[in-house]
């Protein structure tokens, strides 16, 4: 045994409803490691999600746990963050659960750069609901609302979460569980809005469709599509074509909200 | 070469996507009825690639400590 996931899992409530071979659980396993490795309180921890397949991932975690309405998660783990300051927050979600339903509630949580975490499952689709089209899913891909291929562009949720002002914006994958962990665990020390997106993998939604024959393939998709930063500042613009870059994309030093605000009204001099 | 003294399989909480089993390096554990089931624990490196990568928290491996 490397790592006993038992002290923080809701036993009771596995197996969880996630598809067989769907990579949220592989996230949720880089999560608990990364909390536990920062040595936390349980009670010092909340998770708050929306609605969507990531957003049941608060069940399974045995923290200060708020499932709420669609979209909705940063509004809610702004209004506890203010209220409670002590806490450390996470809001996550899935792709259209932050950038399509909840998009307005993530651009201006960037902007106003409140100290809580933002993850956000990028899994190309709406899986839950039977695999419709979101805003990230990549051109000419299948879906069952673009059964000819997607139409559209798709978002680059770090791009969009840069040009909102969030003062930490990583990318990293289910793949790289190590990576995962250590991105994750810099997120939330991070004083500021941080933005993690992550890259998933959605078997049944997408990759059955997409010419992903297992879901270990789409792992293994990651792995070799994936460029890390570094690795990327000497590469040129047509072989980084078709790849996406790993790693913390944009980091800066901004006030923080809760002392800007308490300046501003005078509670703090 | 380390080596695994159990592999513990929970199968109520396996749902067959094969992760494991592609991740493992020497063939160690198969596929036996949509489940994941232990062919070779001989084989076993105690790695660890699969206990890592299974999403349904349903395979842990226990490392032989040393003699």
């Amino acid at each position: 045994m490397s790592y006993d996931y038992a002290k923080y899992l809701r036993k009771g409530k596995l197996p969880h409803i996630w598809c067989a071979g769907c990579s949220y659980g592989i996230v949720l396993k880089s999560l608990i490691r990364a909390i536990d490795s920062l040595q936390w309180d349980k009670n010092d921890v909340a998770i708050v999600s929306g609605i969507g397949c990531a957003s049941r991932l608060p069940g399974y975690v045995d923290f200060n746990t708020l499932h709420t309405t669609h979209g909705r998660s940063i509004a809610f783990a702004t209004g506890l963050k203010l209220a409670n300051p002590k806490l450390n927050v996470l809001a996550m979600g899935g792709d259209g659960d932050m950038t399509a339903i909840g998009g307005n509630h993530f651009i201006h949580a960037c902007r106003r750069n409140l100290d809580i975490t933002i993850f956000v499952f990028n899994n190309n689709i709406y899986g839950m609901t039977g695999a419709q089209y979101s805003p990230t899913t990549p051109k000419g891909a299948w879906a069952t609302t673009s059964p000819y291929g997607m139409a559209e562009n798709n978002f680059n949720i770090t791009d969009l979460a840069i040009g909102a002002g969030a003062t930490y914006v990583a990318r990293t994958t289910a793949y790289h569980v190590a990576h995962c962990e250590k991105t994750m665990k810099e997120a939330f020390l991070h004083k500021g809005t941080s933005v993690v997106e992550i890259i998933n993998s959605c078997p049944t939604g997408f990759g059955r469709k997409n010419k992903f024959k297992t879901p270990a393939s789409m792992l293994m998709w990651m792995k070799d599509n994936a460029v890390n930063i570094e690795k990327a500042k000497n590469m040129s613009p047509e072989e980084l074509a078709g790849k996406f870059i790993i790693g913390v994309l944009h980091k800066v030093e901004r006030p923080e909200y809760l002392e800007t605000y308490d300046a501003t009204v005078g509670l703090k001099k | 070469m380390a080596k695994a003294e159990k592999i513990e399989i929970i199968e109520k909480w396996c749902k067959g996507c094969e992760i494991c089993v592609e991740f493992c390096p020497t063939g160690a554990i198969e596929m036996r009825d949509f489940k994941v089931a232990i062919k070779d624990l001989e084989k076993c490196t105690a790695c660890m690639q699969c206990e890592l990568r299974c999403p349904d928290f349903a395979i842990i491996v226990y490392k032989k400590e040393k003699e």
